[in-house]
């Protein structure tokens, strides 16, 4: 175990130092930019959306979040996610309760529609938070989803 | 290496409609096996080419499901287009594969 654990501190110490670099020089377009490995390994969704610099964003009714109420397996929980802010270039999706909340961002301004599928993991009822880039600024919306453990009603 | 991702494109009017499973365990470095950890071992980046265009890319944590799956829709596809999928993970590995636009029913 600690020697796992050496080894994830080392590699995202060297990555940290390149996410730092590419965050400051890329921070619009998302494209190519290093992985902003400071947003993985940040524990909550607050400091994952600092590192990435989306702290400001405002409230949408145009991000359309599907995902069930309740999923009785955490494993997998599927969501789609669709954004109708026009020009809407990346979202980023946040699993506020997970231990690493930062899921991942998606770019969709090279020709794709600001829609995606994923399947996520889920350690606990949580919301599922997106946040949206358009025209260089950032919209989020929330959606909660509750996880049953052991599926057997509790 | 790791085995071949599932890639289906379906046409919908001038958007292809991309769907794709890969073959991946996606450890979170939190599992135990026995008392030991299972190490950390996930799929970080993905990229997708219409035609030798990279149109869709995304940068991923160990929070995706095993197995991964995505959809996504890439736009100003025609029947017969060659979308080709990469992705890497934290240890480097890689893979590639590749499926044709195929026209809606």
């Amino acid at each position: 175990m600690l020697q796992t654990r050496r080894a994830v501190i080392k590699a995202s110490g060297a990555l940290g130092l390149l996410a730092a670099f590419g965050g400051a020089l890329l921070k619009p377009g998302r494209a190519l930019a290093a992985r902003n490995q400071s947003a993985f390994d940040a524990k909550s969704a607050v400091d994952a959306m600092r590192a990435l610099g989306l702290s400001n964003a405002q409230d949408s009714k145009d991000i359309q979040i599907r995902a069930p109420e309740i999923a009785e397996n955490g494993a997998v929980v599927p969501i789609d996610i669709t954004s109708n802010i026009p020009g809407t270039t990346a979202i980023s999706v946040f699993i506020e309760k997970n231990p690493f909340p930062y899921t991942g961002t998606f770019d969709f301004s090279q020709g794709t529609m600001p829609y995606v599928h994923l399947r996520v993991k889920m350690g606990e009822s949580s919301p599922v938070r997106v946040v949206a880039a358009a025209g260089g600024r950032y919209y989020t919306a929330a959606k909660e989803v509750k996880v049953t453990i052991g599926g057997c009603g509790g | 290496m790791p085995d071949p991702m599932k890639i289906r494109a379906t046409l919908q009017g001038d958007v292809a409609d991309v769907r794709v499973l890969m073959a991946h365990p996606m450890e979170t470095g939190q599992r135990k096996q026995g008392d030991k950890l299972v190490p950390l071992h996930f799929i970080q980046s993905i990229t997708a080419q219409l035609n030798g265009r990279t149109v869709f890319s995304a940068d991923i944590s160990q929070s995706i499901s095993r197995n991964p799956v995505f959809a996504f829709k890439v736009t100003g596809a025609k029947a017969g287009d060659r979308i080709v999928i990469t992705w890497k993970d934290n240890k480097g590995e890689t893979r590639t594969d590749e499926t044709t636009v195929r026209a809606g029913s």
